[in-house]
């Protein structure tokens, strides 16, 4: 092999179709009597409904059916857990929150289902909405992720009381919703008991499940085909009510279904990330050493749900510090149900905890990266085991270097650039890494050429580009000559694209199998017979892990803030990573950047506005909930500590898709601190909460 | 959406006659506004009458004013060479409205007819007396942060969205119309109407009216203008509190002074307090503070909104010390 094409930054093979328009998503397929669904949603968030007049929907022009409580086939809605919610399939008159389908009208054309769906008219009885974060009834779990949702190691509060010098203080983060540009969207197929589902989705075998969970199937009798998603985030990770709801409009109907949900309702019963209220206590010795650190969670839940923001994890898992506790608990409200949003817990965990060690330096009148040096652990300091690799020290280091931190003089206000006061704000970024198991199928033809095949989907982050890049490397192949075919359960199975893992899941499947072909081909002394070599492959991650595995980086504002008008805008932004082997220095960079971008989005501007008295949303649009146009963007910096960790997976990769949007948001708040001498722990930051 | 009709119109009299016919009917321009609200059914029209072949796109100088023509997109005006000279503010205004998206495709007519971006007016589950007489506000104890401060009622507290018309409210400009009752214009400060008891009555324009053109004062000080405009993000959205205003120096002592506010008032604002605490005053932050404390005396905030009122000072006072600069 001439030169190595790991790591190298090949375009995107799907960039040219993606760029011209000609790449196809759910929404834009289409088939032979295709029929148009519109949503229907409640206008209150409590109660029940009373009656649904559709009388004036149904004769609108090109209505074909509205399916309400009354006529929608009866199917199972589901049981609530941490990872399946209870979909909401108009099998009762129980409204639980502002946005509820209630209604589904199918048309001929999607305007006219349009227009007959604001024909529907519903009463309701309703009642008064619970939206009192404090006096909300909660819910304690006992789980979470598999472990405990509350732990301690140690005596964190003996510790607290004596140390010298101590932090407490509560954060808290807003509602935010995911927002990719595509919306979600599926088209539903009957041919007598088997379904075809298209959707806009993470895992196509999850929504095969749970479909076939809902129906009273089997899962053979459904294929869903996942063609290129625009964006998820963790929205996409679960199929929500309106995937059902299609498929049981194309049942009611016998023609095929395209339900594609608005902007507006990509607020009502898609999932968001939870508000969340994070008490944090800190106690260390003058050195700089922790002695005690405690971090209590309430996220917002909805009245039927136990999804968990796992904030205590970013905590428990990244400083040596020997006592430890934390909790999580979840305040009912009615809203609809919470999900995961690029790196659950631990982008909203990280603000508050690296806020308070941002304060913990200052009362410490200590270097808040001499702080977290004082206290970087050599081991996991919650279950002992070493590291597979961790270069977070690097990360400090050479991030602090390029991004010029000695200029800063740590005394808040005390620096300018004209009118504008500048701070200096960082933040350590950390993620474990997951790995789930991943089956692939690879291909040679007699011409030397490879398919390899595996379900996963293609939501923005390179996979098909990457994964051939792997499979040609091993094999000594041209790019070229390497496809990679993804997105449909009738392909080998793969886990949930989410929690970063998909790199080191179908990563490591690519590699076994590319090595089990090569050793194939030296059997055959490299003559492939006329009908090609085919080879199934598995890999599954060990059932314990030897090592931790967990991804690092450092991150480092800079922001100008004006001193009367209180506008804050980034100006700088550098950031140093660990996440193991880098794959493709182009897609690899991009996912930085979108979490960085994601980081300084959460810290200025994303908010989910309720109407408390009626637990409706207010802002349910993109001019409204704020998101960084380019011009709130400064140009952002990111160098990659590479390294070879033969621990973590058979790609030796760590994962990259979600430490951008760890410790980013924290490093733009402590800059804001540096810069104005207000700490703001509520976020975001907006101007009225700078002005004195 | 609901069905509605669409009629080209070719001619301002032509259009008329299309309104005539059917009274419920909307004119569309750049579309910005009216589509917006259709597809959210804040307006249900069954008739459209596009007026984009309308002669009404020209720029040119008449006297000491400058004549704008209804159809002018906000790109052109932004990029005139004798608005960018004579009244900066103007453009500044304009080039901080929307995206360059909108800003091809909206006209000046359009955007002194822009609607609320109150979140209760345009959601129609919620109450808003604007848009449905007697229903209630649902903003006066809701979500109020970017609701109105100054002009509001105990019916209405919205806030009127225009960066352009806060700029036209300093110069006082005139609005060009023509409706079934024939030609007529109207002076900024009675174009706009503030809520009282009648919000949905938004400005004095008959049914039917069409805005032809607006015209702008070449003040003689126009040069020495500025507009400051903060919000939460640097592009793409609408003020949070702005100021327009134009000063006539002597020396280091003002002769005269134009003062708007945007973004906290129900209507674009102009301060007779401000000017008049200006007028003959020293340029010093001292004056320009006791300007902004003047501009805002009358307001009040519903809660959510009450950082508007001192971050308006604030906004006034630095517009001001650029202009002095």
């Amino acid at each position: 092999m001439s030169q190595p094409l790991i790591g190298k930054p090949i375009d995107r093979v799907e960039g040219p179709e993606k760029v011209t328009g000609a790449a196809l998503y759910t929404g834009d397929h289409t088939f032979e009597g295709l029929l148009h669904a519109v949503v229907v949603t409640s206008t209150i968030a409590n109660g029940r409904i009373l009656s649904i007049d559709d009388a004036a929907a149904r004769e609108a022009p090109g209505v074909v059916e509205v399916m309400t409580q009354r006529n929608a086939p009866r199917v199972n809605a589901g049981k609530q857990t941490p990872n399946n919610s209870i979909l909401f399939l108009l099998q009762n008159d129980r409204v639980e929150f502002d946005g509820q389908p209630v209604a589904v009208v199918i048309a001929s054309t999607l305007e006219e289902a349009m227009h007959a769906a604001r024909l529907v008219r519903v009463e309701y009885q309703p009642l008064l909405p619970q939206m009192d974060f404090d006096a909300a009834e909660r819910y304690v779990p006992e789980e979470m992720f598999g472990g405990p949702a509350a732990s301690r190691r140690g005596d964190p509060q003996a510790a607290f009381v004596a140390a010298p010098a101590r932090v407490e203080q509560t954060y808290r983060t807003p509602t935010e919703h995911h927002n990719p540009i595509e919306t979600h969207a599926t088209i539903a197929q009957w041919d007598g008991d088997r379904l075809t589902l298209h959707d806009s989705s993470q895992w196509a075998f999850g929504v095969q499940r749970r479909m076939a969970s809902v129906f009273g199937v089997e899962p053979e009798q459904i294929r869903v085909i996942v063609p290129f998603v625009g964006g998820a985030f963790g929205s996409k990770g679960q199929p929500w009510s309106h995937v059902a709801l299609a498929a049981m409009a194309a049942k009611l109907v016998g023609r095929p279904v395209k339900l594609i949900v608005t902007r507006p309702q990509m607020f009502a019963w898609i999932g968001h990330r939870p508000q969340t209220e994070q008490r944090i206590t800190l106690g260390a010795e003058r050195d700089g050493r922790l002695t005690s650190m405690t971090h209590d969670v309430l996220n917002e839940a909805s009245i039927s749900d136990e999804f968990i923001e796992g904030c205590g994890l970013f905590s428990r898992d990244l400083y040596a510090v020997e006592n430890f506790a934390m909790s999580h608990a979840l305040p009912r409200l009615n809203i609809s149900k919470p999900t995961y949003q690029r790196a659950p817990g631990d982008s909203t965990g990280s603000f508050a905890m690296e806020s308070a060690m941002d304060e913990l330096a200052y009362e410490l009148g200590m270097d808040p990266i001499e702080l977290r040096l004082r206290n970087d652990a050599q081991r996991n300091p919650d279950n002992g085991k070493p590291y597979s690799s961790k270069h977070l020290r690097e990360c400090y280091l050479r991030g602090a270097e390029r991004f010029g931190w000695s200029r800063r003089n740590a005394k808040p206000r005390s620096m300018r650039d004209g009118r504008m006061l500048v701070g200096m704000g960082m933040a350590t970024g950390s993620r474990e890494t997951f790995r789930g198991e991943a089956k692939a199928r690879i291909r040679m033809n007699a011409e030397g050429g490879v398919v390899v095949q595996c379900g996963t989907i293609e939501h923005g982050c390179g996979s098909p580009t990457v994964f051939a890049q792997l499979a040609a490397e091993i094999l000594e192949l041209p790019f070229e000559r390497v496809r990679f075919e993804f997105g449909d359960t009738n392909l080998p199975e793969a886990p949930l694209a989410a929690g970063s893992q998909t790199s080191g899941s179908v990563g490591s499947v690519v590699v076994e199998a590319a090595q089990q072909l090569r050793a194939k081909l030296a059997e055959v002394g490299g003559r492939v017979p006329a009908g090609g070599i085919v080879l199934d492959v598995t890999s599954t991650p060990p059932e314990d892990e030897e090592y931790a595995t967990q991804t690092f980086g450092a991150h480092f504002a800079e922001v100008a803030v004006d001193p009367d008008l209180c506008e804050v805008r980034v100006t700088r932004f550098r950031g140093a990573f660990d996440c193991g082997r880098i794959l493709n220095a182009k897609t690899a960079r991009s996912q930085l950047l979108g979490g960085i971008v994601w980081g300084i989005s959460m810290a200025l501007f994303e908010k989910t506005r309720y109407d408390v008295r009626t637990a409706r949303i207010m802002n349910a649009n993109l001019a409204d909930y704020l998101v960084p146009t380019n011009a709130d963007i400064p140009a952002v910096d990111i160098i990659f500590i590479e390294e070879d960790d033969p621990h973590v997976n058979p790609a030796g990769v760590k994962g990259i898709g979600e430490i951008g949007i760890t410790g980013s948001g924290a490093a733009v708040a402590n800059a804001v601190f540096h810069a104005t001498g207000v700490r703001v722990r509520d976020l975001p930051i907006t101007v009225e909460k700078l002005l004195d | 959406m609901n069905p509605f009709a669409y009629a080209k119109a070719a001619s301002p009299s032509s259009a008329l006659t299309e309104f005539s016919n059917e009274r419920s009917a909307r004119y569309i321009a750049g579309g910005t506004t009216i589509l917006d609200l259709m597809k959210i059914a804040v307006e249900a029209p069954p008739l459209l009458i596009d007026i984009n072949a309308l002669p009404l796109a020209s720029i040119e100088v008449t006297g000491d004013a400058i004549r704008i023509g209804a159809l002018a997109r906000l790109r052109d005006v932004a990029e005139n060479e004798i608005v960018r000279s004579r009244l900066p503010f103007v453009a500044i205004a304009l080039e901080q409205s929307a995206s360059p998206q909108l800003r091809n495709m909206a006209t000046i007519g359009g955007n002194l007819l822009q609607r609320t971006r109150c979140p209760y007016f345009r959601d129609i589950a919620t109450p808003c007396n604007k848009r449905a007489p007697g229903s209630g506000c649902g903003a006066l104890d809701g979500e109020n942060r970017r609701e109105a401060a100054l002009g509001t009622s105990e019916h209405c507290i919205a806030t009127h969205p225009s960066d352009l018309a806060v700029t036209l409210a300093a110069l006082d400009a005139t609005v060009h119309v023509t409706g079934l009752g024939g030609n007529r214009e109207i002076a900024l400060h009675d174009f706009y109407r503030v809520p009282g008891d009648t919000p949905q009555v938004e400005t004095s324009l008959e049914p039917g009216e069409l805005i032809v053109a607006v015209s702008l004062p070449l003040l003689s000080y126009g040069a020495r203008s500025t507009y400051v405009k903060v919000r939460d993000r640097a592009q793409y959205d609408f003020a949070l509190a702005s100021a327009a205003v134009a000063l006539d120096l002597d020396g280091s002592t003002i002769r005269e002074a134009r003062v708007a506010l945007g973004g906290i008032a129900t209507i674009p604002w102009r301060s007779p307090g401000a000017e008049g605490a200006l007028r003959g005053a020293p340029a010093t932050r001292a004056s320009f503070e006791r300007a902004a404390e003047a501009a805002l005396v009358d307001a009040r905030g519903r809660g959510g909104n009450d950082y508007k009122i001192p971050l308006a000072k604030r906004t006034l006072v630095r517009a001001l010390e650029i202009a002095a600069v």
